[in-house]
């Protein structure tokens, strides 16, 4: 198999900047290689789509081509709008009239066949749950997290072939290998609002509301997410959400790849949490309080039952005196 | 209560565009409902998606084109997902809004601004200049104060470069490239049957 290519995309390099960080920190803390497509350009995403299949599946065709012209013959990217456009245009360049329509747009030849994946697939079937878990050093016990996946990342089935479409668990598996609690989380794909935070906010934060209110019902310290959109919906938006619905949510939302980072003991710089407009901080002590009461209970659990054994053992002793005094009052 | 001729507005070319560019078969819609049943945007939508596709059944061009729903449609994959006839319903909608497009046809304005915005930062720059993105929709959307509280919590966290994050000159003409000839149009088919009107595309 050749080298991994790995795709930023454009946020990963500006506003979702820990994104990338901590997603090239998890990869080379778990032995995944990640080579960068080179002199990679925007793919488009849903703009493009919305104006012209040719025209975006051109802007995703350049970086397929970059990545073949490396020798790379899949992707990942850790941005699941990246991804349906690189997808997207891989499965279209097949059919040969939209393939030479792209190639005028190009002007030049359009790549072959490039598989383009998420870093989320490639952690959880490439390493997987149990390798994940063996390299943890500072497992999440006690912290509840509500995983949001968002709508692309698995849908539509047919062309994202990756996980359930409605219940996907892929991320549940690896933060729970991380030491996390998952919740029962119903909203993992209902969409935030997507880019509709600038033309339509009603409309933006009438969505990200009820994925917060849905976490919050949940008793999540946290939501998890995989895709920069989302996050800034649901983190840097929490405060136009929260104006609407009269709230306080307060509801942090790292990226899952940050978790996982802090599970694996990697350092602060390779997590970057100060990126966060709500602090995960007040979790991570909410997580660490209930994991100490956890504990305490634990113990005195433990404690309450060995006693019961001792006492137990205690008033089984006496049978033999017992049995005396018994024949002793038969005789 | 709306009455629709469907006789005399069915237009019958306007289906098979839409079948033809979306590669989807409209008639197998037996219009269950699930769609709607499924899409978060119904709420803000003028026309549910089911009734978006049984509009385009019967051919209702200028209803379809001009409603609001194909602007609001976050091709969120909810309804291409759910729909027991495998049609891509997502498809479906961003087809019409190309069609919506082409024909001037723009009821949800700032979802076009925002889209050609975009798209126009990622022509001249190869890549999404965000803080140039959004400062240009904030000028031009007549809100402009809308996001400004946002400003500083993205300073202070170092989430706003004021510079845009640019590839290789040579990469940043190939993206160039590909919009100039987007906007050329198609040089005019040989044969009389493309349905999409390539050449005359609203610019983006």
């Amino acid at each position: 198999m050749s080298a991994l290519g790995y795709y930023p995309g454009c946020s990963q390099s500006g506003t979702a900047a820990e994104y990338d960080i901590s997603t090239r920190a998890c990869c080379k803390a778990l032995g995944v290689t990640l080579t960068d497509v080179p002199d990679w350009t925007c793919c488009g995403s849903t703009p493009a789509h919305t104006v012209d299949h040719h025209l975006a599946a051109a802007l995703s065709a350049r970086n397929l081509r970059q990545a073949e012209a490396a020798g790379l013959s899949r992707v990942a990217t850790p941005c699941p709008s990246c991804l349906a456009a690189l997808k997207t245009a891989d499965h279209h360049l097949a059919d040969a009239p939209f393939r030479a329509e792209v190639e005028r747009l190009l002007g030049g030849p359009a790549p072959g066949p490039v598989k383009s994946v998420s870093t989320l697939q490639v952690l959880f079937e490439e390493i997987g749950p149990e390798a994940v878990k063996n390299a943890v050093k500072r497992p999440l016990v006690g912290l509840r997290v509500a995983p949001y996946y968002g709508c692309l990342l698995s849908r539509p089935p047919g062309l994202m072939a990756f996980d359930d479409p409605e219940n996907p668990v892929s991320m549940d598996a690896l933060l729970t290998a991380c030491g996390a609690e998952v919740v029962d989380f119903a909203h993992k794909t209902e969409c935030c609002g997507a880019a509709f935070g600038m033309p339509r906010l009603d409309v933006m934060t009438r969505l990200s509301a009820r994925i917060l209110q849905a976490a919050l019902d949940a008793g999540a310290d946290c939501i998890a997410v995989a895709c920069p959109l989302c996050q800034m919906n649901l983190d840097l938006r929490q405060g136009q959400v929260d104006a609407v619905t009269g709230r306080a949510s307060r509801m942090p939302v790292p990226y899952f790849t940050q978790l996982m980072a802090l599970a694996l003991g990697l350092p602060e710089a390779e997590i970057c949490l100060d990126k966060l407009v709500l602090p995960l901080g007040p979790a991570l002590a909410t997580a660490a309080a209930r994991a100490r009461e956890a504990a305490a209970a634990k113990a005195a659990k433990e404690a309450a039952k060995n006693a019961a054994k001792a006492a137990a053992k205690a008033a089984a002793k006496p049978t033999a005196p017992a049995k005396a005094e018994k024949e002793a009052s038969c005789a | 209560m709306q009455t629709l001729d469907l006789e005399s507005s069915r237009d019958t070319a306007f289906m098979d565009a839409v079948a033809e560019e979306s590669g989807q078969d409209l008639k197998s819609c037996y219009q269950c409902g699930n769609c709607t049943a499924g899409c978060v945007y119904t709420h803000d939508y003028d026309l549910p998606v089911h009734q978006v596709m049984r509009l385009v059944q019967t051919g209702q061009k200028d209803q379809v084109l001009a409603c609001r729903s194909i602007w609001l449609c976050a091709t969120c994959q909810a309804c291409t997902t759910r729909c027991p006839n495998n049609i891509e319903v997502a498809t479906v909608m961003d087809v019409l809004r190309h069609m919506a497009r082409r024909g001037g046809f723009a009821p949800e304005k700032l979802v076009k601004t925002f889209a050609d915005g975009f798209l126009a930062s990622v022509a001249r720059h190869g890549r999404v200049f965000e803080a140039g993105l959004a400062m240009a929709f904030a000028l031009r959307s007549g809100k402009p104060m809308q996001d400004a509280a946002l400003g500083p919590a993205m300073l202070s966290r170092g989430k706003l470069s004021f510079a845009p994050h640019e590839p290789s000159s040579r990469a940043k003409t190939e993206v160039a490239g590909i919009f100039q000839r987007f906007h050329a149009g198609r040089p005019a088919a040989p044969q009389a049957a493309t349905t999409d009107g390539g050449a005359t595309e609203d610019k983006p």
